[in-house]
């Protein structure tokens, strides 16, 4: 038996502390930064900031039951990318494709008349199938084409957002009739008794039953990308598609059917903001579908990693409300969240540097034993 | 006749700040980078020129700090995902969210005075009819972009660096081999790219309005990733696609006012699906092989 090569698995353990010191390092410069910020232009102080994004996200049950709500279409739509980045495509369009799910969903609950038990399904299931269509030209383009999925699922971001806007701008589509002489670009308001039901009491702890799916989601998610051959294909697929194709994966279903995949999931969690927090289509830019994305990319494909994460996203929405009172305007939100995913970003580049750096000087160092070992007689 | 002046002035206005981030963003993908932080460019060198301008009482001035503010998004994006190796992607989209925040939130924290850039008339040109005071009676930066697009052309096509910078954008192991240092040269691009879209954002904010309003730029930054697109990777193309793209919002903006019922959800919706066929059927060739595509070296 040989012994493993001491270089190569020595540093296993360390690699875990130095990971955690590097994140933490990352995150604290992020913070300072947005400290200095506030310090630099704004009356208020950091502590009073964080104390008063603290009360709107976790101060009270009903406040975390809020952080949820915010947090639950972000979680949806981030499975959906882990799920188009394990198989190496970048699906930058979760935005669109949630926004078009959520035209969707809003089609089939307004224009389909029936009991809730009937259109509420249904509508969750139009809103996923509108978000894996949009996603779909992208794939389409791609497996016709060639087209770089990147820059189409990009472009049509833009084109989702009018196609809604279009949708709440007709009587015959979604807007609705108010009586008034000028009708605001939304739709109806969702009946009632046909909004996705609610857990826990109306004054305390409350969330809706998208936050359980979600988590079911998220449990079958884990469970097909880890588990199973289509998990493993598809990572295959994402490490190198070369010899994916060489082992039998095709790569156009595989690979497309991901992005279609991953577009369902961004035009579900559009449907259930709709049923569940939202209540009405509208033209507006929510940014849930690019939120996604980066807890998607800085939880770096680990299904464990982005419930917190989408929880901490969901608490910064919910916590920007609370920043008026302090005088400091809520964008410190967006700012804050920017640098904490720039931040992310960082140690396991870090970390890959300083691995190259190490893996360099033994390959030196291997090299300056050979030089100044004697010829080998030829 | 009048209304066709409007619709060439505004054509004129709405057009240059997207050439004068199409013709750093021409040089930037031609390296590699397909940079999608030119929205956080422009809004950077909107809010910041009014800023500068503001402080020091000088438009000049303002202009050279709102360059200089575009230039610092891309020094951050090129340090973050060519020198280290974070996704260029997540970096420009991070960014994007960062310069709208912190735009909106110094916005309401400080409150700039308004300056603008002064009008000029062209002599001679000026009193061609119809078409002279639309295009040579408008505010002076606009008439930079007429020496900026030759200069960015000769860049990438006629010196040693463009030969380069292409290189990498072509293919990276190659140049690479060839002692081109690929993630530095990606670099230059894209500082490039923040020079001119902060120029851009300049021109939008304190050339045009006088003023910075909250989410000035309005998604422009992506319509000149599609007019770059659209005009197959070739300058001339890029430019004729902001022209068209500006032209198109001038009628948008327009034709209701006299009149013309236009369905402005197309209207919006056009530039975008136009850079989707056109990179579906024709504009193909132009594309660098090696766009969006990080390189490292031994890592292929």
């Amino acid at each position: 038996m040989n012994e493993p090569a001491p270089e190569f698995n020595s540093h296993r353990g360390a690699d875990v502390s130095r990971m955690i010191v590097l994140y933490v390092a990352a995150l604290s410069i992020a913070l300072l930064l947005a400290s200095t910020l506030i310090v630099l232009v704004t009356d208020a102080s950091p502590l009073e900031v964080s104390e008063a994004l603290y009360r709107g996200s976790f101060s009270s049950p009903s406040a975390i039951g809020f952080t949820i709500e915010q947090a639950t279409p972000i979680l949806i739509v981030a499975l959906g990318s882990l799920i188009a980045s394990r198989s190496g495509l970048f699906n930058i369009g979760p935005e669109g494709q949630f926004a078009v799910g959520t035209a969707a969903g809003g089609l089939v609950m307004f224009q389909m008349g029936g009991p809730p038990a009937v259109v509420l399904p249904l509508t969750l299931v139009a809103a996923g199938l509108g978000g894996a269509a949009w996603a779909g030209i992208a794939a389409f383009l791609k497996a016709v084409r060639g087209v770089d999925v990147v820059i189409t699922t990009l472009l049509l971001n833009f084109v989702a957002i009018q196609v809604v806007s279009f949708c709440v701008n007709r009587y015959w589509l979604l807007q609705e009739r108010t009586g008034g002489r000028i009708d605001p670009p939304q739709s109806p308001l969702v009946g009632e008794s046909y909004r996705l039901p609610r857990l826990g009491s109306p004054t305390g702890f409350n969330v809706h039953t998208g936050f359980l799916l979600a988590l079911v989601l998220a449990a079958a998610v884990w469970y097909a990308v880890s588990q199973t051959r289509w998990g493993f294909r598809l990572r295959m697929l994402g490490f190198n598609p070369l010899a994916a194709r060489a082992a039998g994966v095709n790569l156009v279903v595989l690979g497309g059917g991901a992005l279609v995949l991953s577009g369902a999931f961004a035009g579900l969690a559009g449907g259930v903001f709709f049923t569940a927090t939202g209540f009405r289509v509208t033209s507006g830019v929510l940014n849930y579908g690019y939120e996604g994305l980066l807890v998607a990319l800085i939880s770096r494909g680990r299904v464990a990693a982005i419930v917190p994460i989408a929880i901490a996203f969901g608490a910064l929405r919910s916590g920007g409300g609370y920043l008026g009172a302090t005088g400091v305007p809520r964008y410190m939100v967006d700012i804050v969240q920017a640098l904490i995913v720039l931040a992310a970003l960082m140690p396991p580049v870090i970390a890959d540097r300083m691995a190259r750096a190490r893996t360099m000087r033994v390959i030196r160092s291997a090299a300056r034993v050979r030089e100044s070992a004697p010829a080998v007689p030829s | 006749m009048n209304e066709i002046q409007t619709i060439l002035g505004s054509t004129v206005r709405l057009s240059a700040p997207l050439a004068f981030g199409a013709n750093g963003e021409y040089v930037a993908e031609k390296g590699g980078t397909l940079n999608i932080s030119l929205e956080a460019m422009l809004l950077a060198g909107a809010f910041f020129s009014v800023l500068g301008a503001s402080v020091t009482g000088s438009v000049v001035a303002g202009f050279v700090i709102g360059m200089l503010a575009g230039w610092a998004v891309s020094w951050v994006h090129a340090n973050m995902s060519h020198r280290l190796t974070a996704n260029t992607f997540v970096v420009g989209l991070t960014l994007n969210v960062l310069l709208l925040g912190l735009t909106n939130f110094l916005l309401e924290a400080l409150e700039p005075n308004r300056h603008q850039a002064a009008r000029i008339r062209v002599p001679l040109l000026v009193d061609i009819p119809v078409v002279g005071p639309p295009l040579f009676e408008n505010r002076w930066p606009v008439y930079l972009l007429i020496p900026l697009i030759p200069l960015s052309w000769w860049l990438v096509n006629r010196t040693n660096w463009g030969l380069e910078l292409r290189a990498c954008g072509e293919n990276p192991q190659a140049a690479d081999v060839t002692g081109i240092n690929v993630n530095k040269r990606r670099r230059q691009g894209l500082y490039y790219a923040g020079l001119t879209t902060g120029l851009g954002g300049a021109y939008l904010a304190l050339g045009e309005v006088g003023l910075f309003n909250q989410n000035m730029t309005a998604g422009r930054g992506f319509l000149i990733n599609a007019a770059i697109i659209f005009g197959g990777w070739r300058l001339g193309g890029a430019i004729g696609g902001c022209i068209l793209f500006g032209g198109t919002d001038a009628m948008r903006l327009a034709l209701p006012a006299i009149g013309y019922e236009v369905q402005p959800q197309i209207l919006i919706a056009l530039p975008y699906v136009l850079a989707i066929v056109a990179m579906s059927i024709f504009a193909f060739g132009g594309r660098p092989a090696a766009l969006g595509k990080p390189f490292e070296r031994g890592v292929k």
